[in-house]
């Protein structure tokens, strides 16, 4: 019998360790440290502002994000007033006026982040036919999440011998394939940060990354919190019921 | 179940006298105390997640531009999901509305305290009765006794003030909080 | 069986006329269970309250989804961002489909391990095999409503198996979409579907459990109740103790929802449906894997989809597959080893069925579906004749208690059906 467990078991493992084998086909990006990390991970407020503003100057002129709204920057630490300012930046098409036009007007809190393409026709007609996709779940539609997209955005990098890379599209490590239309738009200093952080690349990257995780899932820090108190709740339950189960089964088993 | 009397009951069986018993009977109180808070906190999310979403009341806000409005003619717009009256009053209508002796009225308040702008009356175009939509907003339509609107579902009637004054309806049409941007602006909400 | 004497005058009142205070007192208080069965009973009642738990969520949701390929997958989203406590209902609802496939694989695990789908049981056993199949068919059906890239082309894959028909195939699979293509329509009626079907499942599940109480539940090991010193009344002593179990599952249930919510889901369902573009390499969720593995293990079309069905199919029989007299793998050396073997199969199959369909893992699924079918066709009925099983106890009680002693008695002695 215990010759059987010993093979059942030798099987599984060189089942798994087979599998993690095969799975390593492209580069895997390396893990950051991230303060939203961990079952008490919170958003750093200051790095979502320098990632807002690395999409806002950077990312937005090509990638739409067209599920977030103006109104969901207060989370970032902005101020009514703040998110007004911002979003009156941006001029959007108006309900149709008394003679049936569309006009536009500046955008207000509660609408969605302004898209650069009107549609998808012309972003690819931008973009030399490749289509940037939106942003609001790009941390969690990818594979290792914001990892992925930090090894991506500073992933750039000089083509190995012998592959030759079409016009239009660059080489990144990271990326499925490696041979992708968006250029290294992200540099040093691509942006200069109101709280005068040095915009270095590495700096730069996480920045956004983080940002982008808040994009996607904004609730991430009531859910953290939420699950700590129903855990903790659950715990002090499971042993109250331990103690009651023992307790009524104390005459069963005399 | 407890309300049943059986020969192997549940927590009393083979229990023994005394202090034993009052400190199992503590345990089982505190545990059931426990799921219930336990229930009672799952409960709420659920129940909450009926109540307005935040893209709701992100735009529960409205700018309406006034220009257009001739005196004696209405406007309506929407506003959450209902008709809101504008209407520019005439003087005529004013005075009938400022000159009522609130003592006649079921819900008394003054003309003034239902305006910001005598000119200007804004209302939330929902009968108070059971919410049917009053008429008098068209030129054509009856606008009831007293010169404001009627409300064809059960015959309310309502002054120039929006004020009810005969009918099953129990309050005066709702003024909604507004505010003037500028003279021939206003914001709703 | 005496009708028992409630004190509340308005109780008994009503039971006098309908007597569902004296049916619950039956079923659920006095019923007798075996003294002896451990933790694993306990996930009957756990895929219960999950059950409730994902009509509970599912409800709430739909009151916030639309059914519409142009809207389906933002108002998802809109549940995930604006939606008071929207995320926390959809998080349980999608990870509560996960929890209610383990709380059921523990359970049929259980019912092959200690032979509860033997005499008298094979009815109960059936109801649960439909139980089985509509919740594939309930999830399923649900995965495609947030209409992201999985959804569409995971129902565009699931539906074209039905192609593999002769002759009425293609017309099935149009019917199925109400078009020439996985869309508006198809996604229209997963979501009537998916809304209907668990309240289908309810009802087996009611009659699963009417089954269960005609002659008990099976124990470890596995002979009847032979009087009063081998049960416990239901309440309080399996209330409390699935209670307890209950509380360890929901443990793992929220440490999904809230610290990691969608280790079970796929990336690339938080892309919306592209019906232009199929994803790189197309899973279903975990729970169909093995499934999923024994299809693409057969070369011919129609071949894997009838070996797929007939996984499951399979398990319908299984009564009389097990040739075997002796119900629980304690007393049966040989088949015990089996069991375990079959535990890993369907593991491997699970595994091979997440791996792309080439190479290694084409031959691994291969081998591990040939031995799925072999356990239940050939192995169970061969085995019976030929294993000698462990001398039975006499009673539950024997191998519980060593030389007896002062029972705690039940309320009732005998299963319902001999009242």
């Amino acid at each position: 019998m215990r010759a059987f467990k010993t093979l059942i078991l030798a099987a599984a493992l060189g089942l798994g360790l087979t599998g993690s084998a095969l799975a390593a086909e492209s580069a895997v990006p390396p893990e950051q440290e991230w303060h939203h990390s961990g079952i008490f991970g919170t958003f750093d407020k200051a790095a979502l502002q320098r990632g807002f503003q690395v999409y806002k100057e950077v990312c937005s002129t090509c990638h739409a994000m067209s599920l977030v709204s103006y109104r969901n920057l207060q989370a970032l630490g902005f101020s009514e007033d703040e998110v007004k300012a911002i979003a009156a930046q941006y001029q959007v098409p108006a309900a149709p006026n008394d003679a049936g036009e569309i006009v536009e007007r500046p955008a207000i809190p509660a609408d969605h982040f302004k898209s650069p393409f009107p549609n998808e026709q012309a972003a690819r007609a931008a973009n030399g036919g490749a289509y940037p996709p939106d942003l609001s779940l790009m941390a969690k539609a990818r594979e290792h999440g914001e990892d992925y997209l930090y090894a991506l955005l500073t992933g750039f990098e000089e083509p190995p011998e012998g592959v030759t890379v079409p016009d239009g599209m660059y080489y990144n490590k990271y990326f499925p394939g490696h041979l992708i239309g968006m250029p290294p738009i992200l540099q040093d200093d691509s942006v200069t940060y109101a709280d005068n952080t040095p915009a270095t690349l590495a700096q730069s990257a996480h920045d956004v990354s983080t940002f982008l995780v808040w994009a996607a899932e904004p609730h991430l820090e009531t859910r953290k919190q939420t699950g700590v108190k129903v855990i903790l709740f659950l715990l002090v339950f499971a042993g109250m019921m331990y103690a009651v189960k023992r307790k009524v089964w104390a005459d069963a088993h005399p | 179940m407890s309300d049943t009397i059986h020969p192997a009951g549940a927590g009393g069986q083979g229990g023994h006298e005394g202090e034993g018993t009052t400190r199992r009977d503590f345990l089982y109180l505190a545990t059931g105390a426990v799921a219930a808070v336990g229930v009672a906190s799952v409960a709420w999310p659920f129940i909450n997640s009926m109540n307005p979403a935040a893209d709701t009341l992100a735009l529960a806000q409205i700018d309406i531009d006034l220009t257009p409005v001739q005196v004696g003619q209405s406007i309506t717009v929407t506003w959450r999901g209902k008709p809101v009256f504008v209407r520019r009053r005439t003087e005529e209508e004013i005075a009938s509305a400022a000159s009522v002796n609130l003592a006649e009225l079921r819900d008394p308040q003054p003309d003034s305290a239902r305006v910001k702008q005598p000119q200007w009356l804004v209302l939330v175009g929902v009968c108070t009765h059971l919410g049917c939509v009053p008429l008098g907003q068209k030129p054509t339509d009856p606008k009831g006794d007293y010169g404001g609107w009627f409300c064809p579902c059960h015959g309310s009637h309502y002054d120039t003030a929006g004020r009810i004054r005969r009918g099953p309806a129990p309050l005066n049409l709702l003024v909604p909080e507004y505010a003037f941007l500028t003279d021939t602006s206003i914001r709703i909400g | 069986m005496a009708a028992p004497q409630f004190k509340n005058p308005v109780v008994r009142w009503i039971d006098y006329r309908l007597p569902v205070f004296t049916a619950l007192h039956h079923e659920y208080n006095e019923y007798p269970m075996p003294k002896n069965c451990n933790y694993l009973w306990s996930f009957g009642a756990i895929a219960m309250v999950t059950l409730i738990i994902m009509i509970v969520s599912g409800i709430t949701l739909a009151m916030s989804y639309t059914p519409s390929t142009t809207m389906a997958f933002q108002s998802v989203e809109r549940i995930m961002r604006d939606v008071n406590s929207g995320w926390l209902i959809r998080y349980i609802h999608m990870n509560g489909a996960s929890m209610f496939f383990i709380a059921v694989f523990i359970h049929i695990f259980r019912g092959l391990y200690f032979g509860s789908y033997k005499a008298p049981r094979e009815i109960l056993w059936m109801l649960g095999v439909v139980i089985l199949l509509l919740m594939m068919a309930t999830a399923f059906m649900g995965y495609v409503l947030p209409w992201g890239q999985m959804s569409f082309w995971g129902a565009t894959v699931i539906t074209n198996l039905f192609s593999a028909f002769p002759i009425i195939g293609d017309h099935i699979v149009t019917w199925l979409w109400g078009g020439f293509s996985v869309d508006n329509p198809t996604l229209n009626r997963f979501f009537a579907l998916h809304y209907l079907l668990p309240f289908v499942l309810l009802g087996v599940v009611f009659l699963h459990v009417a089954a269960v109480h005609v002659h008990g539940s099976n124990n470890p090991v596995g002979i009847d109740i032979k009087g009063p010193q081998d049960s416990l009344p239901f309440h309080p002593y399996f209330t409390i103790k699935d209670t307890f179990g209950l509380s360890i599952f929901l443990l793992v249930f929220a440490g999904f929802v809230f610290f990691a919510p969608n280790y079970m889901g796929h990336p690339d369902n938080y892309i919306p449906a592209n019906p232009m573009v199929t994803p790189a390499h197309i899973v279903p969720e975990w729970y169909f894997l093995p499934f999923y593995a024994i299809l693409r293990a057969v070369p011919d079309k129609l071949g894997g989809v009838l070996a797929m069905f007939g996984a499951i199919a399979v398990l319908f029989i299984l009564p009389w597959l097990d040739t075997s007299k002796v119900r629980s793998s304690n007393y049966r050396p040989i088949y015990r080893q089996f069991f375990w073997v079959l535990v890993i199969d369907c593991l491997v199959l699970g595994y091979a069925g997440g791996m792309p369909a080439e190479g290694i893992w084409l031959v691994v699924a291969r081998v591990a579906a040939i031995y799925y079918f072999a356990h239940f066709l050939i192995i169970l009925p061969l085995l019976g004749k030929l294993e000698r099983p462990r001398p039975l106890p006499s009673s539950i009680s024997e191998p519980v208690l060593k030389g007896g002693g002062h029972y705690p008695t039940a309320a009732a002695a005998k299963p319902m059906e001999k009242a």
